[in-house]
């Protein structure tokens, strides 16, 4: 499979800032990528020079072949984008946009089925000035289509959506990916990334601290998996003891990293030989959000992982 | 440029007009408003005196004492113009004034000799209650100073007139006020409603994104400014057509349709939506554009002759109302609609057209749909 998307050594500065400050990634065709960062981590400026929308101060970028800042007129009739903020002119309605959206592509859209596929039936003919946020971005979404995009960009399309929009937008992306399109998505709500991407990669102050699919993710940054029991301090105190391994304390919870699955049976057998209380055992695993938090935290104390993974060498 | 973008870019603008009633509103209505009430308010005023223009090439006392005499019968008050201004009768027509007088030179010599002597009364004869008060006052002038000078210094002779008037009518048309009003306001929704509108969708289109949206889709910079251009020239078409029907019907405008306003509504037009859009892309913030836009459109408003001729302006406010863009539309409106004067609204135009390729092509270059 090709690449869709393929940014090399990609620099943006604003006079001292660099905000996105080399990096590197590949969007294989017909999968959804997702762009994950805190604010001002420098994913629209991303965007934007993928989409031709802003000139890059050094590095490449190829989108389907085209560099997006002087192809950009053949560029865009393959790309769908729809930006942070999604505005169009007040006094227009849903269907109209659409209609004239074919008229600036040469196409014939269907207003009602493309309103169908992003959930706006009902406000097809209000004016824009009168749509909730949410479903201003579903316009956007459904304009983005009109001209049947190969390449669909989102930038923080859910960001402020109450929870039927924005899974409304899930269903739209899931729906572009059946019909073979590649999409490229920026969030910053982890669990939207683990949802629907096949690939992430997680940017911070315009570094890429993080890439691969989301379990890869987990098990490269994650900690080990961890086993939880509840029971009364005195337990710990005796597991610690009795196998001579560092168990965490807090709130009435024992917490014993796991090295492999079997230790998890010795601690437990040890736990009832003690003759101590009690119950409720789990294990568990880092979320996304864990790894996020942690290696976004890391990179605010200017701590970089030294196993980050680097150009090209996606899976 | 193609049509069929043009057009579904057209569409949008014409529903995103339509659908707000403050544009609609001073885009048609509000010339409408301002022809009937400037119409009611200079037609109402039926002046009491007669403003006399005399031309005196005598320049004698007597001829001097003439004119004062005129003055005192508080029927008519006598402004002197110089020979400078040409023919009377043309330039009593173009400034749509009714009665003018012409003293020839030997007036004064003649006079004393006893010899006879005619001066020239013009006239409007559409204006006849101005026309009777002229003729009234400068019969009774001319008996006094005829029976001071036959009888008065020889008390024996017989009284024979010494001065005549001959009676003329106004050569070309006497242009009212309204005459002028027509074109002017014509002129007016061609400044007003492209460039009001145009500098604040710039401003604030830039600041919303829009064009970086419309950057995305194929429709090019110079078939946006393209759809507007033809929607504020056919809204320009329409103001020019409620001004001409209200102009003539109700206030009697002597004004005849040339084919040659067209060019001007189109021209117009042109040069404005440019401009507009022009001091538009000079801030990104609205409110500073709205006020360089009001900077360039208010001078225009009141002095390149909208609502009163620029003839009727001082010398000073003339140089000034010359530089203005807006004069050159209106004035060519002026030729054409009214005078006649093709050799003058031709040259008009080209001021207009010139100026508004190089408008446009400056709106053009500094206008980007996207940033560095
Ligand atoms: N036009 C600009 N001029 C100067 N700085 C900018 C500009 N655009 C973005 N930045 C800065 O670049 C960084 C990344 O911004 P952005 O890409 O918008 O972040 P994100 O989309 O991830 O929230 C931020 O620090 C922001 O302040
Ligand atoms: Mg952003």
């Amino acid at each position: 499979m090709s690449n869709a998307i393929e940014v090399r050594a990609l620099v943006k500065r604003y006079d001292a800032l660099a905000a996105v400050d080399h990096i590197d990634f590949d969007v294989p065709e017909g999968s959804v990528f997702a762009f994950l960062g805190p604010n001002g981590a420098g994913k629209t400026t991303t965007t934007e020079m993928l989409e031709g929308l802003r000139r890059r101060t050094s590095g490449d970028i190829r989108v389907l072949g085209l560099d997006p800042w002087t192809d950009g007129q053949e560029l865009h009739h393959q790309i769908g984008v729809i930006p942070q903020e999604f505005r169009f002119f007040e006094k227009i309605t849903p269907k109209e946009a659409i209609v004239y959206y074919g008229r600036l592509f040469g196409k014939q859209p269907d207003p009602a089925a493309l309103l169908d596929q992003v959930q706006l039936t009902d406000k097809a003919n209000s004016r824009f000035d009168t749509l909730s946020g949410g479903q201003k971005q579903k316009l956007g979404l459904a304009l983005s289509l009109v001209d049947e995009p190969r390449v669909c960009f989102l930038d923080e399309p859910t960001t402020g959506l109450d929870p039927h929009a924005r899974r409304a937008i899930w269903k739209v992306v899931r729906d572009l990916k059946r019909d073979g399109r590649t999409v490229f998505l920026t969030t910053h709500y982890l669990e939207e990334a683990e949802l629907l991407a096949d690939q992430v990669a997680i940017i911070n102050r315009g570094r890429i601290v993080a890439r691969g699919t989301p379990r890869e993710i987990i098990e490269t940054y994650g900690g080990p998996e961890r086993l939880r029991v509840q029971g009364p301090p005195e337990l710990a105190e005796y597991v610690r003891q009795k196998l001579g391994i560092a168990v965490r304390y807090e709130s009435g919870r024992l917490e014993i990293a796991l090295r492999e699955k079997g230790d998890a049976l010795r601690i437990l057998s040890v736990i009832d030989a003690s003759g101590l209380p009690w119950n409720g055992f789990a294990t568990e695993r880092d979320t996304l959000e864990d790894v996020f938090v942690h290696l976004v935290g890391q990179m605010d104390e200017g701590v970089l992982k030294s196993a980050a993974p680097t150009a090209g060498g996606a899976p | 440029m193609n049509p069929r973008r043009i057009g579904g870019d057209l569409s949008i603008v014409a529903h995103g007009y339509v659908r707000n009633p403050i544009a609609l509103f001073f885009s048609l209505i509000f010339p409408v408003i301002l022809i009937m009430l400037f119409g009611l308010i200079f037609a109402s005023t039926g002046a009491t005196t007669v403003t006399l223009y005399a031309q005196d090439f005598d320049h004698s006392p007597t001829s001097v004492a003439f004119l004062q005499a005129l003055n005192k019968t508080h029927l008519v008050q006598v402004q002197v113009v110089g020979a400078s201004v040409g023919n009377l009768s043309t330039y009593l027509g173009q400034n749509g004034d009714s009665a003018g007088l012409v003293i020839p030179q030997g007036f004064g010599q003649n006079f004393t000799a006893h010899r006879p002597v005619k001066v020239i009364l013009y006239t409007n004869p559409q204006d006849a209650s101005s026309a009777g008060t002229a003729t009234g006052a400068l019969q009774s002038v001319i008996s006094a100073f005829n029976l001071q000078a036959a009888c008065g210094g020889n008390s024996s002779g017989n009284c024979t007139p010494v001065i005549g008037a001959s009676s003329l009518n106004v050569g070309s048309q006497v242009y009212t006020y309204i005459d002028y009003l027509v074109p002017g306001l014509i002129g007016f929704s061609i400044l007003t409603s492209p460039m009001f509108s145009m500098v604040d969708v710039t401003a604030s289109y830039r600041k919303d994104g829009l064009f970086r949206q419309l950057s995305l889709t194929p429709l090019t910079r110079g078939e946006w400014l393209a759809s507007r251009f033809i929607w504020y020239t056919m809204l320009t078409f329409a103001s020019a057509a409620l001004m001409l029907a209200i102009g003539s019907a109700i206030f009697g405008a002597h004004v005849t349709f040339s084919i040659w306003l067209v060019p001007f509504l189109i021209g117009g037009p042109l040069f404005f939506v440019s401009l507009g859009m022009l001091a538009g892309t000079v801030s990104k913030i609205p409110e500073t554009a709205a006020v360089i836009g009001n900077v360039i459109t208010f001078p225009m408003m009141f002095l390149a002759g909208t609502f009163f001729p620029v003839s009727s302006f001082s010398p000073g406010l003339q140089l000034v109302a010359k530089v203005l863009p807006l004069y050159y539309v209106i004035d060519g409106m002026n030729q054409v609609l009214l005078f006649n004067n093709l050799s003058r609204a031709i040259g008009d135009l080209a001021v207009v057209l010139i100026g508004a390729v190089i408008v446009f092509a400056l709106a053009i270059y500094f206008f980007k749909w996207r940033d560095e």
